[in-house]
This record gives structure tokens, C-alpha cells and sequence, in this order.
């Protein structure tokens, strides 16, 4: 990878960890913590699946609060605090900018998701006592919870350049929940007719389906997951991400920053 | 060659919410900034210097006209491995130490290793910021910001210097000691292009100023020229508080300040005022043609545009 990009990024990673943005894992430990004892003493014979969906269901929902507000403001808090001035006068070109935060962004959220998918493994094995093979496909919900976040990190970003952070933050959350039920939308859209069909269609394909990526309960049953499914969502993923982050570029490359 | 050519940049913004109307933020600019010289580029608040120098570093883009910097075009990234910029009341990673900031400067501008562990102690001793290690900015003062600022511009050893108000934010002191840093830099062959409006480091450093107003250049030239445009009189100080009346009789205008007295003459009495002092035999002390101010100079200037944009307003 390029070694601008590289930095960028790695400044990025440490702008976050010096930001404190990493206690989140305690707010994290915490309440898993809790709910494993919890479950633990009211539920019978379904502590695994109480723990998997609590577990998984916190570890989406904290990157996501995570990737929205670092995300938008990424772009717009550099240029409202002028640090972007010695970055863009050196040798760097935009689009390298750009990139090179996504990845920053990206790594933190890596960074965060392998330390709470821990304490979701911890707080199994004080439920469970064991591991079991089912278990491994907690790892897949896992993988889909880090696409799902990179989505969201590339579209904090589209936004952030060229939008306020008040107003990317309520775009980007909008759209993590419209698309958090694209299924549905797909769906109500085959019920359309006419002008109304193509509308809807186009509205629900250009959501990104989180919802496809969502396995969280049919890993919590033990329900295996399709290899198809894991490549499907992978290049979906990367295809919204790419899509996302070049439209991003492309307003931030003729940004004027004032 | 010419380390800076700016050819006809212009701005203009379009200003309003529903109604966009335009706002020319500079005029077609020509400019030429000889390689080695500290070049002033003066005008008072809202002027358009920094539009320039954003335009300059591709932060904004011209609306029309193009530069040259260093025999490149100035969008040319490598352009950029060459210059290095400080800001107008520059803001910097506030969690980082100045260490950390200028290494990571030094990556990105692409130094080696091994140089830039050398060079961020370099630099920062230059601009007097030592012990800040482990410091981050965000306990720094505005001075030692500003300071941090002129290390980061200067960081990579670049051939051109731009400087957006390289004084603002430091005191008396810190203001000498970056204006021996330009003079060091121009004794090491860079070439340094500042705005300012403060007149008196202008006068002090360039060899050459441009004055702008309203987005437009109203003069440019070497500061010697530009203030020898010498009022036809010369100051005549002399010993002691006695005014002959013979130079009374010239016309002169005479203070007494102490134990001497000034007097302003006409250039083609300099001889007669010289010779009413000597039949008096009072000691002169010194002749000294007149010169404008760039003060007065760049006052001039503005009220002349000024003026004229009354008169147009008036006539139309």
C-alpha cells in the first residue's frame, strides 16, 4: 500500500486510542460481564443463545456508534480545525487522504471488535464452561459485523465530505437503519406496480442491506452459514465500500476548503 | 529562474443561500518572485493574501490562471515535496507531542527514517522549542503553536518557504527570532514568501514587496524603490537648540528635541541650509534625504484606491 496511506492511517489509529475512543471496551466488558452472570443465575438451558445475541448484538451496535462519530467527522473536523493545511500542502494527494483515513478508522474499529469478541468468547465460556464447534461460527457472525462496519465507516466518510457532522450523523445512522432492513424493503418493493416499482426497486438496492449481513440470531441457534453467503456479502461489502469511498473522492477532490 | 510565477489567478466565490450572487474574492493576479528573495505580500485584513497563498497550495481552487512554482506547474504534486507552508494561526494534532507531529510531517513529505529523527531535533532547537518532549500541543501557548508551525514548514529543507502571518501569536522577542530565521534562510538560498500586515517586519526583511487591496494588486517592487520615492527634502540635525534665522528664512520647519535640533529643508537647499550652519558655527550632525515609509507608502496606496472607487461611485 501506498506509505502515505499508510501513515495517514496509523495517525488516525492513534488519534482514536489517544481520543480514549478504545473505553468503549469497558462500557463493553461490563455489561457482558453482567449479563453473563445474569443469564446465568435466571435463564435454563439457554445461556448460550442469550449471551451469543446479547454479545454480538453490543459488539455491532458500539462499532457502529464508533464508526458514525469518528466517521463524519474525519473529514469536516480537519477542515474546521485547519490540521488538514499542512497535510494537503505536503505531498499528498487527496484521494490518498481520504483513503488513508478510511483505513485508520477501519483498523480502530478491527482493533475494537477482536478485543469485544473476546469478552463475547469469556462470557461463553463462564455460561457454557466449554466450547463447542458451533461456536465457530460466531467468528462468521463477527466477519459480517466488520463488513457491516466498513460500510458505515465509507459512508460517514461520502458524508463528512461534504456535509456538516450534525447532519452526516443523522444521514449515516438513517441509512444503517433503513438498511438494517433492506430485506423488507426489497420485499415491499416486489408488491409495487409501475413508475412506483422502479422507484422502490432503486431505493432498495441502493441501501446497503445490512441485513443480509445480520447472523447474529441464526448464530445464536447454531444455524450453519452458507460459504456462498460469507463470498456474497464479502464482495458486496467491498463493492459499497469502494462505491462510497470514490464518491467521497470525487466531492472531496473538488472541495474548496475555505 | 523564478521560484514563483502566478499567471492571472483569480477567485471568485458564490455567496448567499437561495440567491447565489458572486464575490470576487482576487482579481487576476500577476506575480513574479524571484528565486532567494523574502518576498512580503502585504494588505490589510480581507485582502486576499490568503487566498493566494491557498490557491498556491491547492487547499482552493482559481476560478481562472494558473502559476508556476519552481519551474513546475503548481499543481504537480512533487511541486509540494519542495515548499513548505505555515498557516494563519495554525491548529495541529492536539494529541500529538511536537515530536510526534513533526516525524509524522516527515513521513508524509517523504523523508527517510534516519534523517527525520535528525531534522525534528534540528528544527525544533532552531525555533527554540526544546524540552517539549513528551508535551502534547494541546498544552502548547498560541507562541509556541506558532513556533511549532514555522518547524513543520521548514521540517523538510524545502526550497520555498510560504509563511501566512508568520508573527501572529508571538511576542516581541519570538518576533526577532523568526525574523532571523527568514534571514538565515534566505542566507541558505531558499526563497521566502510571506504575508503580513504588519509593515515595520516587512520593511525590516524584504527585498521586495507586493501590496494588495480588495483582491487587487495595487503596487509591487523592491522595498529601496518603493520608499525613495523621496518626498524633494532632507532632514538636517544639528548640535545644540540655537535656529539661525537665516534658516528660518529657507523655509525650514525646526523641532528641537534635547540638545539638538531637526529641521526639514527643500533637497535644492540642502547647500544654502548647510552654509547658514556653518557661518553660525553650529555642529552639524547629519543630512538624511527624506524617504517614505512603506507605512506611508501602503497607505497611499490604499487611499488612492479608495478614492478612486468613490469617484467611480460618485460619476456613476
Amino acid at each position: 500500500m501506498n506509505a502515505r496511506i499508510v501513515h495517514i492511517a496509523s495517525n488516525t489509529f492513534r488519534e482514536a486510542v489517544r481520543d480514549r475512543v478504545l473505553y468503549n471496551l469497558i462500557a463493553f466488558a461490563l455489561l457482558l460481564s453482567g449479563a453473563a452472570i445474569l443469564v446465568g443465575q435466571i435463564s435454563i438451558d439457554i445461556e448460550r443463545l442469550v449471551v451469543v445475541n446479547l454479545g454480538l448484538a453490543a459488539v455491532s451496535l458500539f462499532g457502529v456508534v464508533i464508526a458514525i462519530f469518528i466517521g463524519i467527522g474525519l473529514v469536516s473536523k480537519e477542515i474546521e480545525k485547519r490540521t488538514l493545511y499542512t497535510v494537503l500542502s505536503r505531498p499528498v494527494r487527496r484521494w490518498e487522504f481520504i483513503v488513508g483515513k478510511f483505513f485508520g478508522l477501519a483498523g480502530t474499529l478491527v482493533v475494537n471488535t477482536f478485543f469485544m469478541a473476546i469478552g463475547v468468547f469469556g462470557a461463553l465460556l463462564y455460561v457454557d464452561h466449554k466450547f463447542a464447534r458451533p461456536d465457530a461460527t460466531i467468528l462468521v457472525a463477527l466477519y459480517f459485523i466488520v463488513l457491516e462496519f466498513l460500510i458505515i465507516c465509507s459512508l460517514a466518510l461520502l458524508f463528512s465530505s461534504f456535509s456538516s457532522p450534525l447532519l452526516s450523523a443523522v444521514f449515516a445512522f438513517s441509512l444503517f437503519v433503513i438498511g438494517s432492513f433492506a430485506d423488507d424493503l426489497r420485499g415491499f418493493a416486489g408488491l409495487t406496480h409501475g413508475v412506483t416499482r422502479w422507484f422502490t426497486t432503486g431505493s432498495a438496492y441502493l441501501v446497503p442491506n445490512f441485513s443480509a449481513l445480520n447472523v447474529i440470531n441464526a448464530v445464536a441457534h447454531q444455524q450453519h452459514v452458507a460459504g456462498q453467503l460469507i463470498l456474497q456479502n464479502t464482495l458486496y461489502a467491498v463493492f459499497y465500500t469502494v462505491m462510497a469511498l470514490s464518491g467521497a473522492v470525487l466531492i472531496f477532490e473538488r472541495r474548496n476548503l475555505k | 529562474m523564478a521560484a514563483i510565477e502566478i499567471l492571472g489567478l483569480e477567485k471568485t466565490y458564490m455567496v448567499g443561500f437561495w440567491r447565489k450572487r458572486p464575490k470576487r474574492a482576487l482579481q487576476p493576479l500577476h506575480l513574479t518572485v524571484e528565486e532567494g528573495e523574502i518576498f512580503g505580500f502585504l494588505g490589510p485584513n480581507g485582502a486576499g493574501k490568503t487566498t493566494t497563498l491557498k490557491m498556491l497550495m491547492g487547499l482552493v481552487f482559481p476560478t481562472a490562471g494558473s502559476a508556476r512554482i519552481l519551474g513546475r506547474e503548481w499543481t504537480d504534486p512533487e511541486v509540494k515535496a519542495q515548499i513548505g507552508f505555515l498557516p494563519e494561526q495554525p491548529y495541529f494534532y492536539d494529541y500529538l507531542t511536537a515530536h510526534e507531529l513533526l516525524d509524522y510531517y516527515g513521513q508524509l513529505s517523504g523523508m527517510p527514517s534516519k534523517d527525520r529523527k535528525r531534522r525534528v531535533e534540528e528544527v525544533l532547537s532552531r525555533v527554540g522549542l526544546t524540552d517539549v518532549k513528551g508535551v502534547q500541543l494541546r498544552k502548547f501557548s498560541k507562541g509556541m503553536l506558532q513556533r511549532a508551525g514555522i518547524a513543520q514548514a521548514i521540517l523538510h529543507n524545502p526550497k520555498l518557504v510560504f509563511f501566512d502571518e508568520p508573527m501572529s501569536g508571538l511576542d516581541p522577542l519570538g518576533r526577532r527570532e523568526v525574523r532571523d530565521l527568514m534571514e538565515q534562510l534566505k542566507q541558505e538560498g531558499k526563497t521566502v514568501f510571506f504575508s503580513t500586515h504588519i509593515l515595520s517586519d516587512a520593511e525590516a526583511l524584504c527585498d521586495r514587496v507586493a501590496i494588495i487591496h480588495k483582491g487587487e494588486l495595487r503596487g509591487v517592487g523592491a522595498v529601496e524603490d518603493l520608499t525613495s520615492s523621496v518626498q524633494g527634502k532632507v532632514e538636517v540635525i544639528w548640535q545644540g537648540v540655537q535656529i539661525p534665522p537665516s534658516m528660518k528664512a529657507l523655509g525650514a520647519d525646526c523641532h528641537v528635541t534635547g540638545d539638538t535640533v531637526r529641521a526639514v529643508v527643500a533637497e535644492n537647499q540642502q547647500d544654502a541650509a548647510i552654509d547658514a550652519l556653518r557661518r553660525e558655527r553650529i555642529r552639524l550632525i547629519a543630512i538624511t534625504p527624506l524617504r517614505t515609509s512603506l507605512e506611508a507608502y501602503f497607505v497611499e496606496k490604499l487611499q488612492h484606491s479608495q478614492t478612486a472607487a468613490t469617484t467611480v461611485g460618485s460619476s456613476k
